[in-house]
């Protein structure tokens, strides 16, 4: 227990009859870069806001460093946060935005110059610190967000979607440099975002979160590739899983599952449990999953006809008329297909997905 | 109808030739007949407003011999002060003769404390609505705003009956808390709003760096208000000038605001009527707000217009 | 809610302590003045209080007692003659103002400070001056007859059959600046493109007006109707400076019987049953636009 930086226990929050976050139950290890991935409205900012101690929870409890914190104020609890929309206070310069929750702790003079100079030297700011929030770039803003939490001194450090403000370009260079933070620093950090891109690059853990619950809590790999549900299947990954309604059967002692009237078989899907005739299921495949003009051993070949071709640089992405549906494919930047293009293709069963029809939970 | 056809035609004509020139409308001639029933509309409208101020400026401005003879609208022939001094200085009401100044005065003592405190309170209040809503707040802030719309006739007796009870009644400090009352619901509401439409973000950073009800109210919020409190200010420097119901019931004579001074010294029934020395104690009585709403022009607009806010 | 103890759950009163602290003059206020001393006031209309207010029920007397007065119900019809032109005319008056003022005229600024300086006297120097300006001996009337038209009559404030409209006059000087701006903002806050779709479609202006923009402006024209409204029970001031209720009792109104019941002629029960009805005006007002404002729909 004693390497556990947050838990947070039968969390439940309601606004009246709307009920936000559900018993969620949550433990974030020490040094741990947690992410909470969602649809804007899933809960996960609340969830923070929570966890911060911005919003009174209706049940249950929230730990942090094995201390009861539920009803602590913020400043007692040993966080730092970072906003979407920076939240510098526009009166005041750089160098007093990061001294003022010291100065309200009423921390020494010299303390408070020794952390804001510390934290500028990290977040190399320091020409930055006589001028107002104004005068800054909205990077620079950000830094300036970071810093403030972090002269605080703190274990954990909460992000609330805090690159979503910035362009394409920003994003990804200050992505890097949380991700550098958080390997100096080693703090617990948990961050909301919107943004798979974020989420998979950054995170030791994902927790994927739907109405108020948890959908799926792993490292990011275990999350893209074997994704716990249909919800997380479909929320993860650009472009979207292709998915397939079909039914399992029983070819003379070979299970495969039938779409359409074409045949998947599953030898080679890594099954949790019997795969029984007559099941009504969705697969799932990733558009990289699927070769094509390639064969996968022991696996079927299918006829395609390509729809829409989408050259993307590196890659390659196909749209394809299959099985009666539309499907997408990943391939190499350098093979190229007109529409209308006939060609093979056979999917990699080893790292497909299966789904229960009925409960949308992985077979 | 015939407003499209020559739309339709510059359109096509852009479309077929790209030729150098000017594109889009012509310009309206200054002197077209819209133009001149528009100007003309505003103009006849703007002289029916300007007209009694016109008025009241010549008539203080002549002497009574003067009045008697000519129109009402002819400018002064010779211009005297006199009845200005006199309106200021001498004007009588009942047997005090020491004119408008003592009853300026008195607004003064009236309206800066009262400003002062309404505004402290109201804006507190719009905080705590706006960022820190307790169970109950809500309905508190209903009553408030259902109250702005009671008449104050029915509860200025109540009033009365509880700074008699607290000793204040006829006094200046009881038209001060008089006043902090009524202009208690939509002061709160023009902060509330105000308060809730700065990022909350910036409210939550400040909880997380520590600061409490108070701090943040004067350190992170007050320095982002003051365009608020302005507006806040105009409101209430021109509505509790020119208040007279409660002055007239919550004070005793000799604590009478201007208002209610000039109107008994206009419309008292006893001597001459002297039309001249009226004009110029009303126009001195006017200029107070009149200075603060040619002064703060597009904020007095703002201010006024808090009131069509909606919460 | 389960059996188990939360560890630390504080004292839900004194959660957000220093915020209800705060808002003790605005609880008291709402509380004991605004709730507790209209129900006072309606309560005490029930007595026959006379120079102090007393305990001793009369039930509905002072209402038939109101109603059987010729004072009163002069202030009633008043107050309905004048409140019905001052609604339309402050209506169309201020509306067409802004529409002209949104015609992308020159000197917007200058027309504006002029047709709204006048929202920021007082109803007393408001009713001063149109005294004077009304004044029969020097006035209006006396200007034109030195025109030459020596018949012309044109003395609301002397006249028992239309001073009503004398106030009226000062009223709208006073009061239409503000419907102006309102109009202006509801104006300025169409669309654009609402404009130019109309343009395109061929529609004439003033069919734009009526049939597009005003329905659009829905919210705006109520938050307006019913701010005029509860200015127009209130009217008091204005009365007291321009005619003092008179020539008899021409011009008396509503808020100015309750004063004068309850300071002047000491007789506390009629004046509260006097507000009471007056309350009873308003709440005809304000309600159903209340119920069609926030009614309807909550708000999260």
């Amino acid at each position: 227990m004693n390497n556990v930086s947050v838990s947070v226990r039968d969390l439940s929050l309601s606004f009246g009859a709307v009920t936000v976050l559900d018993t969620l139950n949550l433990d974030i290890q020490n040094g741990e870069f947690l992410v909470l991935l969602g649809a804007s409205g899933c809960g996960k900012s609340t969830l923070l806001n929570c966890i911060a101690g911005l919003l009174d929870v209706t049940d249950g409890q929230i730990f942090i460093k094995d201390r009861n914190v539920t009803w602590e104020e913020p400043k007692d609890r040993g966080i730092g946060m970072v906003f979407q929309s920076y939240a510098l206070y526009p009166q005041m310069t750089v160098e007093r935005n990061l001294s003022f929750g010291l100065r309200v702790a009423k921390l020494p003079a010299a303390e408070i110059d020794k952390r804001v100079a510390r934290a500028a030297e990290i977040l190399q700011i320091q020409p930055l610190l006589k001028r107002k929030p104004s005068e800054l770039s909205g990077g620079q803003r950000q830094r300036v967000a970071i810093g403030r939490a972090l002269v605080r001194d703190v274990d954990v450090f909460l992000f609330d979607e805090p690159l979503s403000n910035l362009d394409a370009k920003l994003r990804s260079e200050l992505r890097v440099e949380i991700k550098r933070l958080h390997q100096s620093l080693n703090n617990t950090m948990i961050y909301v975002t919107h943004d798979q891109i974020e989420a998979l690059t950054l995170a030791d853990r994902i927790a994927v979160m739907k109405s108020g619950v948890i959908q799926q809590l792993a490292d990011p790999m275990t999350i893209y590739n074997f994704p716990e549900n249909l919800f997380v299947a479909g929320f993860i990954g650009s472009p979207s899983m292709n998915f397939f309604r079909g039914e399992i059967k029983d070819r003379g002692g070979r299970k495969v599952i039938e779409v359409n009237g074409v045949d998947f078989g599953m030898e080679a899907y890594p099954a949790r449990g019997p795969l029984e005739t007559g099941r009504k299921v969705v697969l799932g495949v990733r558009p990289e999953h699927v070769k094509v003009d390639e064969n996968v051993p022991g696996q079927e070949v299918h006829d395609a006809i390509v729809d829409i071709e989408e050259p993307m640089g590196a890659d390659n992405l196909l749209w394809l008329k299959h099985a009666g549906q539309t499907m997408s494919v990943r391939i190499a930047g350098a093979r190229r297909y007109a529409p209308g293009t006939a060609l093979k293709i056979s999917f990699d069963m080893s790292m497909a997905s299966v789904f229960d029809a009925a409960t949308e939970n992985r077979i | 109808m015939a407003d499209t056809i020559p739309l339709k035609g510059q359109a096509a004509h852009g479309a077929s030739r790209l030729a150098p020139g000017p594109q889009g409308r012509k310009p309206r001639p200054m002197f077209s007949s819209r133009n001149i029933m528009i100007y003309g509309a505003l103009i006849f409208a703007a002289a029916y407003y300007l007209l009694p101020l016109y008025v009241m400026i010549v008539t203080s401005l002549k002497g009574m011999p003067e009045i008697r003879l000519g129109n009402i609208f002819s400018p002064p022939v010779e211009i005297t002060f006199e009845p200005w001094v006199k309106a200021w200085a001498t004007a009588c009401t009942g047997l005090n003769c020491d004119g408008l100044s003592r009853g300026f005065w008195n607004s003064v003592r009236i309206t800066i404390p009262s400003t002062i405190m309404s505004i402290a309170i109201a804006s507190i209040n719009g905080y705590a609505l706006a960022n820190w809503r307790f169970k109950g707040a809500d309905l508190f802030f209903t009553i408030l705003i259902v109250g702005a719309f009671i008449p104050y006739q029915v509860m200025i007796y109540p009033i009365v009956i509880v700074l008699r009870e607290m000793g204040l009644y006829g006094s200046l400090t009881g038209l001060i808390i008089v006043h902090t009352i009524f202009g208690m619901p939509i002061l709160t509401l023009l902060f509330r709003n105000y308060f809730s439409s700065l990022p909350e973000e910036l409210f939550k950073a400040a909880r997380i760096d520590g600061a409490g009800f108070w701090t943040i109210y004067f350190k992170i919020m007050l320095p982002m208000s003051l365009p608020i409190f302005v507006v806040a200010m105009i409101l209430q420097i021109t509505g509790i000038w020119n208040d007279f119901l409660f002055g007239v019931v919550f004070t005793r004579p000799e604590y009478y605001p201007m208002t209610v001074q000039l109107n008994n010294i206009v419309n008292s029934v006893q001597g001459v009527k002297e039309y001249n020395v009226n004009m110029a104690a009303t126009i001195l009585t006017g200029a107070v707000p009149l200075i603060v709403y040619f002064v703060s022009g597009r904020l007095f607009v703002r201010g006024i217009a808090a009131g069509a806010v909606k919460g | 809610m389960t059996g188990q103890a939360h560890a630390g759950r504080p004292n839900q009163l004194l959660r957000n302590l220093h915020s209800k602290i705060a808002s003790i003059p605005m609880i008291l206020t709402a509380v004991v003045i605004f709730l507790g001393g209209t129900l006072w006031t309606v309560f005490y209309s029930f007595t026959n209080s006379k120079l102090l207010p007393r305990m001793s029920f009369v039930g509905l007397d002072q209402y038939e007692r109101l109603w059987a007065a010729p004072r009163w119900l002069m202030s009633i019809q008043n107050l309905a003659i004048y409140g019905f032109f001052s609604l339309i005319f402050s209506l169309v008056i201020g509306f067409v103002l802004a529409a002209l003022m949104d015609q992308k005229i020159r000197f917007e600024n200058t027309f504006r400070t002029i047709f709204l300086y006048p929202f920021a006297l007082s109803f007393i120097v408001t009713g001063l001056v149109w005294q004077w300006v009304l004044n029969p001996e020097f006035g209006v009337q006396s200007v034109v007859r030195s025109l030459g038209w020596s018949s012309f009559t044109f003395d609301p404030l002397y006249n028992q059959s239309i001073v009503i409209y004398g106030i009226l006059i000062a009223a709208l000087w006073q009061g239409t600046g503000l419907v102006m701006c309102l109009m202006l903002a509801g104006l300025r806050g169409i669309d654009e493109d609402i404009w130019k779709a109309s343009r395109v479609d061929g529609i004439p202006m003033w069919k734009t007006y009526l049939f597009i923009i005003i329905p659009m402006m829905r919210a705006v024209f109520i938050t307006t109707l019913v701010i005029i409204a509860s200015g127009i029970v209130r009217v008091y001031d204005l009365v007291v400076a321009q005619t003092s209720g008179g020539p008899g009792i021409a011009s008396e109104v509503p808020a100015k019987y309750v004063y004068d019941y309850m300071f002047l002629a000491q007789n506390l029960g009629q004046g509260f049953a006097a507000s009471t009805m007056m309350l009873i005006t308003v709440a005809i007002i304000i309600v159903p636009w209340a119920y069609l404002e926030f009614g309807g729909r909550k708000r999260g």
